[in-house]
């Protein structure tokens, strides 16, 4: 296979706090190749968005440390960038999508507006960029994206619109310029579920489309094996288990991931799994060893005292537990 | 177990919405629920948000008074406002609410939080408050020495126990839970909803429980209702409801769940591509509400509304799809 175009290696990432350093991440792996679809997912507070904004370094500077780790894109690290190559990145490398469309877009301009503010910071050419061209790229993309009579849109503020709207302009925003890879940061989950199978639908048929990389994070299993070909399953600022999709539930091994997996309410009833006892860990005093070990119910001695490594279990299949 | 404990009784809610050229526009909330809910179920009341499922909950719970129809409880008319509502009467209907988070007082410490039913409704001595308080905590398996917590130093789940404790400190017969779980990961759903099962069991409680979530009902509900824009549009036994989703909303509804396995992905109806958004209830459209998404839609839904039909027994639906037979 060729070079990944994203290669996290073993980042850390603490946040400066009032009663210390809070220890987030903890060593976290992650590459993405040209084309794959990659789904992080766990549980709130594990980590997921933290990694995925230091990608585009847009996490506040003055509270963020980063002891170790390096984020390769394309082979250059993202973490040793100056400003102007990581504004290449930002502009025609990487885009992302929030979770809260509301949020992502700014209230006071139109839709228009700031679509075209994409194009304009972009890296095409002068040429390009000339006023009608933009109009048109602009056009296209709110087109591409189902939404009918793309020019009253242009033209219309953020709260005129739907939620499953907002989402899709944002949508159209991350993808008006070419780029390689798509973060998109849990796109469905303040939307109905209706509203979410057409946004993901429009998500996946897009890039696929444009053949670019997509890295979607979500705390929903269900929406990763619908997405995705490659899932990490991510705890406590940790990468716990790796696999392809369909091997990971038809094979779980990490006891985190069964957890997960069966604390789903399935279509199928059954009844109610007992969930994962316990809670995410205090991040300025995290448990020593291997993270989850205070919730496991596999825990032995060593698991409080070493911290395990992803070990593999051939293809692509890792796992990082000392009980597997 | 088929004794009905509450009644709704084409249940109205309208609020007024301002227009300009001087009309009163309303908007419908609720408009015309007809629904029962017998002693000891778990009814699973379903829909998109905007469908008009939390106004039913604060009608029933006396927060909005109704526009028209009915509230009956245990044989007793219960559709006034709050304010005419006897203290007995308040006492045996409790709500849990979403977001624990603004639901509960962050000034506030648990004990305070937790005491103030038991004031209201002088459910124990100033000696006992104490030991009421530490038998609560333990009914939601919190340890006592939550008592001093703020609010805003426990996690998401712990919070929700706490509220959990609080609707129950009154000892009621009917709990209206209004998405429960919904701002909770999976790993504490399970939990607290294994606990509100235990709870329902133990204390003879009849639940509402309003969600989005189909595949959460499918495990806990008794029966289950699907709403939408302010309507009762499919009810039945939830064991025959997933065997046979008759409305095209219900499937649309069904086939757009993400799921984490191949058993599943059988279950679910052949795929509806889901279409469109839920209307402004402002705006509802004529005849069916929901014929501009409907894959199924004929001349006559453009026309008239359709009424709920009992198209097998126990299943009710409101679909012109099903009226001919």
């Amino acid at each position: 296979m060729d070079n990944p175009i994203l290669d996290i290696r073993d980042l850390h990432v603490w946040y400066r706090t009032y009663g210390g350093y809070a220890k987030v991440l903890d060593g976290v792996n992650l590459f993405v190749h040209k084309g794959e679809k990659v789904g992080l997912v766990g549980e709130a507070g594990c980590g997921k968005t933290t990694t995925m904004r230091s990608v585009l370094r847009i996490l506040p500077e003055s509270q963020v440390h980063t002891p170790r780790g390096q984020i390769l894109y394309h082979g250059q690290d993202i973490l040793q960038m100056n400003q102007r190559e990581l504004h290449h990145v930002r502009t025609g490398g990487v885009s992302m999508i929030f979770q809260e469309p509301a949020a992502a877009l700014n209230p006071v301009f139109t839709v228009g507006t700031q679509i075209t503010d994409v194009i304009k910071y972009s890296g095409l050419s002068k040429q390009e960029k000339q006023k009608d061209n933009i109009k048109n790229l602009a056009m296209q993309a709110i087109s591409e994206v189902y939404i009918a009579d793309p020019e009253r849109i242009m033209n219309s503020y953020p709260n005129q619109l739907s939620g499953g709207m907002k989402q899709r302009i944002c949508i159209a925003m991350a993808i008006v310029t070419a780029r390689e890879l798509l973060i998109a940061d849990e796109p469905g989950t303040a939307l109905d579920v209706t509203i979410q199978d057409q946004v993901h639908k429009l998500l996946r048929g897009l890039v696929e489309k444009k053949g670019m990389s997509l890295i979607m994070i979500t705390h929903s299993l269900g929406v990763a094996r619908e997405m995705t070909d490659r899932i990490y399953v991510m705890y406590a600022g940790n990468i716990v288990e790796v696999a392809k999709s369909g091997d990971l539930f038809r094979k779980p091994r990490h006891p985190y991931t069964l957890g997960l997996l069966e604390s789903v309410p399935k279509l199928t009833g059954g009844g109610m799994a007992e969930g994962i006892y316990g809670q995410i860990p205090d991040y300025l005093r995290p448990p020593g060893g291997c993270r989850f070990h205070p919730r496991c119910p596999r825990a032995i001695a060593r698991c409080q005292e070493e911290k395990p490594n992803l070990a593999d279990l051939g293809d692509g299949h890792q796992v990082a537990c000392f009980q597997v | 177990m088929t004794e009905p404990i509450m009644e709704l009784k084409d249940l109205k809610r309208y609020f007024l919405v301002h227009k300009s050229g001087g009309k009163q526009v309303f908007v419908k909330a609720v408009d015309g629920v007809n629904l029962t809910i017998n002693q000891g179920e778990v009814m699973g009341l379903v829909g998109e948000s905007g469908s008009g499922k939390s106004t039913l909950a604060y009608a029933v719970m006396g927060m909005y008074k109704p526009t028209g129809g009915r509230i009956i409880f245990k044989n007793q008319d219960i559709s006034v406002s709050s304010a005419k509502r006897s203290l007995s009467l308040k006492k045996d209907l409790q709500i849990v609410f979403q977001d624990p988070g603004s639901s509960l007082n962050p000034s506030q410490n648990i004990k305070q939080i937790l005491e103030l039913p038991l004031k209201v409704h002088g459910l124990a001595k100033k000696g006992d408050l104490d030991k009421k308080i530490i038998d609560l905590l333990q009914t939601v398996e919190l340890s006592p020495n939550y008592m001093y917590k703020s609010p805003a130093t426990m996690g998401g789940g712990e919070r929700q126990m706490v509220s959990i404790a609080r609707a129950l400190a009154t000892d009621p017969s009917f709990v209206i839970l209004d998405e429960p779980t919904s701002a909770l990961d999976v790993s504490i759903q399970a939990k607290i909803i294994n606990m509100l099962l235990k709870l329902q069991q133990a204390k003879r409680l009849t639940y509402l429980f309003i969600t989005h979530d189909l595949s959460l009902m499918r495990n806990i509900a008794t029966r289950v209702a699907i709403m939408y824009l302010g309507k009762v549009c499919e009810m039945a036994d939830t064991v025959q409801f997933f065997k046979n989703p008759m409305h095209p909303y219900t499937r649309m509804l069904l086939s757009s769940i993400p799921v984490v396995s191949e058993e599943e992905e059988a279950l679910k109806p052949q795929k509806v591509v889901s279409t469109g958004e839920i209307p402004s209830p402002v705006d509802v459209p004529p005849g069916c509400s929901f014929h501009l998404r409907c894959p199924e839609k004929t001349g006559l839904c453009t026309k008239a509304d359709p009424v709920m039909i009992e198209a097998a027994s126990g299943h009710f639906v409101r679909c012109h799809a099903y009226a001919k037979m």
